[in-house]
C-alpha cells in the first residue's frame, strides 16, 4: 500500500507542476465564465444584424401597418407599391424580405426573400397578424368599448412548477432549471470521464513505450502500477475540477458585476420608455406590471435563483462524486488495458471506437432525457453502467426513485470492480509484451493466462 | 547452500512453452551466467525471478527459503529493455525508484549523493533525464538497481551502450558488488564478458536447459585434447600416430602450432618430443572461447 501511495505522489505531482496543466486550470473557467457570460449577452443584444422589411397589401391598407419593429427587423409599409417590380429588385434596394399580405387572403401572407428567413421572424409575423384580424373581425359585430372589453380579456399565462414530496411538502421548482442542471451533470461528466481516461491511457503508454514499465514492475506489482496511475491522475482530475469551480463563481462574480453595472442603467431606462411605448400600441397586460426600480431581468433571475436552491443539492452532489469515481473508475482502467497493449498513441484508434460509442450514445440519450426524463431509453441508459453515469446525472434533477438510483448505483460498483479486475490481467501481461499487433482477440487470450 | 535455486520451473503462454523444466542454483558471491539465444526464455526465467510473473509449477528458493512477494526488496534487477521517465528530474527519479524499492527518502537521498560521487555526476542531479546521453542514463539505471543493497543482483546485458571506459568502470562495480557480498545473475550475448567475469552458467536454449556448470570446467570439457604450442624460429612439427597437427604457422620469426592428440599420451610425452625439434615458448591446452561453445551447442541441438 505504501508504494502505491509513492506511485500515487509521483503521478499526482508530475501532472500537477505541468506548465499545460496550469494554462487549463487557468483558461478553462475564463473561458467557461465568458460564455455563460457572454452568450446570453450576444443572445439578447448582439444580434445586430438588423433587417428591413418591406410590407405591401396593394394598397388595401388593413393590415400593412399592423406588425410592430421588433429589435432586430423594422417592418416599412409601401402601400401598394408594385409587388412584381418589389420582387426582382428588394434585394438591392436594401430590404431583406418582402411582406405581400393580399387583401383577398389575409390569412395567408407570402414572404419573399433571398434567405430562408428565421422562425422567430415568421412567429412574430404571424402573431401580430393573427392579433390584428381576430380584433378587425371583432369590429364588425359594432360591439361597445370594444378597446377597453379587449384590454380586460387580453392575459398572459405563466405555470409555476411544484413538486410535491411523499410527505406532502411543495416546492416551487423550475424545468428550465433542471435542464440546465441535466444539460451541464451530464455533459461534465462525460468530459472528465473522457479527458482524464484518455491521460491515464497516455500515461501507460509512455511507460510501455520508454521501457520504464520494466524497471518498476521488478519493484511493484503492475496492478499496483495501475491502480496507483488511475487514482493519481483521478486526483489531479478532482484538483483541477475543484479549482474549476472556485475560479468559475468568482469570475462569474466579477464579470457579472461588471457588465450588470454597465448595463443596469441603461437597460432600465431602457425597459421603462419601452413598457410605455408598448401601452401606447398594444393593449398591456390586465395586471399591469408597477414600475418598480428592479428591471424585470433581475426580478427573474432572483426568482431563477431561488428555484434553483430549491433543487435536491446534496443528491445531485453526492451522486455526482459517486458516477464520476465509479464512472472514471470503469473507463480508466479499460483505457489504461488498452494502453497496456498497444505498442504507440496510434495504434489506439481501433480500440477507441467501441469504448467511444458507449460515452457518446450516453451523452445523446442525455439530451433527449431533458425532454422525457420518464421514458423507458432514459431509464434502461440509466442502468446500464457503461451509460449511466452520464444519464443518471441528467435525470436526477428532475426527480428519480430512489430504487431506480439504489440499483442504477449497485449495478455500477459490481461492474467498475469486474472491469478493473479484467483489465489488470490485461493490463499486466501487456505492458511487457512487445512487437504483438495488438486486437481484442489477443488481448482475450492474456486475460486468461494464469498469474 | 546456494543464494538462489530454481526447482523444475515451467511456463507456459498460451500453447507456447517459454521455460521446459528449467532449473538453476546460484552460489553465493558468484556471478552466474544466463546465457542463451534470442527467445530462448532468459528474460521469462528473470521476470520469474523477479516476480513479475510466476511459474506454471517449479520453485523458487532464496537462501534456502521459498521466495516471497517482499523479497522483491533484496533482489535488484536491471532489465535489458530499460528507460527512464524523459520528463523528471534525474535526481527526484532515482529517489523514486529507491522509494519503490522501500528505502525511505532521505535515506535514498543520501547514498544517491555517495553514488554520483563516486560516479562522477553530481552535475546531474538537477538535470531533466532527456537532457542526458544514453550512456548516461545507464549509469542512472544502475546506480539505481543496486542503490538498495540487493542480495541477489540480476543484469541483463548490462553493458550496452556504454563507451569503453565507462563499460570499464561498471565492470569493477560488478566485481566489488560481489566482493561486497552480493551475488549476481549476469544475461548476456557478449561471450568475452563471460569469459572475463562469470563463475558457471546455463545455457538455455528452446526453453530447456542444454548446457551447466562452471566456466572452466566447461571450457576444459570442450577442449577435446587440443593444445597451442609456441616455438622459436621457423619449426615444422610432424604429426605422428598419438598426435595430428591441426594447423601450423609461421610469421614474426615464431610458429604456431595447434595439435590435437589421438591416443592417450601424457603433455610431458609430447613435450620430450617438441623439445627434440625446436626451443618451445609455451604449450598450453587450447581452451575454447565461450563463443565457440555457446555456438556449438546451440547448432548441435537445432
Amino acid at each position: 500500500m505504501n508504494k502505491v501511495s509513492v506511485i500515487i505522489k509521483r503521478e499526482y505531482l508530475t501532472r500537477v507542476r505541468k506548465k499545460s496543466f496550469l494554462v487549463m486550470t487557468i483558461l478553462a473557467p475564463l473561458l467557461m465564465a465568458s460564455l455563460i457570460i457572454i452568450m446570453p449577452a450576444m443572445m439578447v443584444t448582439g444580434n445586430k444584424e438588423f433587417k428591413k422589411i418591406a410590407v405591401i397589401d396593394d394598397g388595401a391598407n388593413i393590415y400593412g401597418t399592423a406588425i410592430p419593429d421588433t429589435k432586430d427587423a423594422d417592418f416599412i409599409y409601401l402601400g401598394n407599391a408594385d409587388k412584381n417590380a418589389l420582387i426582382q429588385n428588394f434585394d438591392s434596394a436594401g430590404y431583406y424580405a418582402v411582406l405581400y399580405i393580399s387583401p383577398k387572403s389575409e390569412n395567408s401572407p407570402i414572404i419573399y426573400s433571398k434567405k430562408q428567413p428565421p422562425i422567430m421572424l415568421l412567429d412574430h409575423i404571424s402573431g401580430s397578424l393573427e392579433k390584428e384580424i381576430e380584433k378587425t373581425r371583432l369590429l364588425q359585430y359594432n360591439i361597445e368599448n370594444l378597446d377597453s372589453i379587449l384590454k380586460q380579456i387580453r392575459t398572459q399565462v405563466v405555470p409555476v412548477t411544484k413538486i410535491v414530496d411523499e410527505a406532502g411538502k411543495q416546492t416551487e421548482t423550475s424545468t428550465g432549471i433542471a435542464m440546465a442542471l441535466a444539460y451541464i451533470g451530464g455533459f461534465v461528466m462525460y468530459m472528465l470521464v473522457f479527458m482524464f481516461g484518455a491521460q491515464v491511457m497516455r500515461g501507460v503508454i509512455e511507460e510501455k513505450v520508454s521501457r520504464v514499465v520494466e524497471v518498476i514492475v521488478s519493484s511493484v506489482k503492475p496492478v499496483q502500477l495501475m491502480m496507483g496511475k488511475i487514482i493519481g491522475v483521478a486526483l489531479v482530475g478532482l484538483t483541477q475540477f475543484m479549482i474549476w469551480v472556485i475560479l468559475t463563481m468568482g469570475a462569474v462574480a466579477v464579470l457579472k458585476s461588471v457588465v450588470l453595472k454597465k448595463t443596469n442603467m441603461t437597460e432600465i431606462t431602457q425597459n421603462i420608455t419601452q413598457s410605455v411605448m408598448t401601452e401606447n400600441q398594444t393593449p398591456a397586460p390586465a395586471s399591469a406590471t408597477p414600475a418598480t426600480q428592479i428591471s424585470p431581468e433581475m426580478a427573474e433571475f432572483s426568482k431563477l435563483f431561488d428555484n434553483a436552491m430549491n433543487q435536491n443539492w446534496p443528491l445531485i452532489i453526492l451522486s455526482f462524486i459517486f458516477y464520476f469515481i465509479t464512472g472514471y473508475l470503469l473507463y480508466a482502467s479499460v483505457f489504461a488495458a488498452i494502453g497496456s497493449a498497444v505498442d504507440n498513441e496510434t495504434e489506439t484508434q481501433q480500440f477507441m471506437l467501441p469504448v467511444t460509442i458507449p460515452i457518446i450514445l450516453g451523452l445523446i440519450v442525455a439530451m433527449g432525457t431533458m425532454q422525457n426524463p420518464e421514458s423507458p431509453l432514459s431509464f434502461w441508459f440509466s442502468m446500464i453502467p457503461l451509460t449511466s453515469p452520464i444519464v443518471m446525472m441528467a435525470r436526477i434533477p428532475f426527480g428519480v426513485p430512489a430504487w431506480q438510483i439504489i440499483l442504477s448505483m449497485s449495478l455500477m460498483v459490481v461492474t467498475f470492480l469486474a472491469f478493473v479486475w479484467m483489465a489488470a490481467k490485461v493490463y499486466r501481461t501487456g505492458i511487457l509484451m512487445y512487437g504483438k499487433k495488438a486486437s481484442w482477440k489477443e488481448m482475450w487470450k492474456w486475460l486468461r493466462y494464469t498469474g | 547452500m546456494p543464494l538462489f535455486e530454481a526447482k523444475n520451473v515451467t511456463k507456459m503462454f498460451g500453447d507456447f512453452t517459454a521455460l521446459d523444466n528449467v532449473s538453476i542454483s546460484v552460489p553465493e558471491r558468484c556471478i552466474y551466467g544466463l546465457l542463451g539465444p534470442n527467445g530462448a526464455g532468459k528474460t521469462t526465467l528473470i521476470r520469474i525471478i523477479n516476480q513479475i510473473t510466476g511459474p506454471d509449477s517449479g520453485e523458487l528458493f532464496l537462501n534456502g527459503k521459498k521466495l516471497k512477494p517482499e523479497d522483491v526488496a533484496t533482489i535488484g534487477y536491471l532489465p535489458e529493455e530499460r528507460g527512464l521517465y524523459r520528463k523528471m528530474k534525474v535526481g527526484e527519479e532515482a529517489v523514486y525508484f529507491a522509494q519503490l524499492k522501500g528505502l525511505p527518502k532521505a535515506e535514498a537521498i543520501r547514498r544517491l549523493k555517495y553514488w554520483f560521487k563516486k560516479l562522477d555526476m553530481v552535475d546531474w542531479w538537477g538535470k531533466k533525464v532527456e537532457e542526458l546521453s544514453k550512456g548516461m542514463q545507464q549509469k542512472v539505471q544502475f546506480i539505481t538497481t543496486i542503490l538498495h543493497e540487493p542480495k541477489l543482483i540480476i543484469f541483463d546485458e548490462p553493458f550496452t551502450g556504454f563507451d569503453p571506459v565507462n563499460a570499464n568502470t561498471i565492470k569493477n562495480e560488478i566485481l566489488f558488488l560481489r566482493e561486497k557480498g552480493a551475488t549476481i545473475i549476469f544475461s548476456t550475448h557478449n561471450m568475452a564478458s563471460v569469459e572475463e567475469l562469470c563463475d558457471n552458467i546455463t545455457l538455455i536454449n528452446k526453453a530447456k536447459t542444454i548446457l551447466e556448470g562452471s566456466v572452466d570446467e566447461i571450457r576444459s570439457k570442450w577442449a577435446a585434447n587440443e593444445y597451442d604450442l609456441i616455438l622459436h624460429g621457423d619449426v615444422k612439427i610432424q604429426g605422428n600416430g598419438q598426435y595430428n597437427i591441426l594447423k601450423q604457422v609461421f610469421e614474426n620469426d615464431r610458429s604456431t602450432v595447434r595439435l590435437k592428440t589421438v591416443s592417450d599420451i601424457s603433455t610431458n610425452e609430447i613435450l620430450n618430443n617438441i623439445m627434440k625439434s625446436g626451443k618451445i615458448i609455451s604449450f598450453n591446452p587450447a581452451l575454447p572461447s565461450m563463443n565457440e561453445i555457446f555456438i556449438r551447442v546451440v547448432e548441435s541441438r537445432n
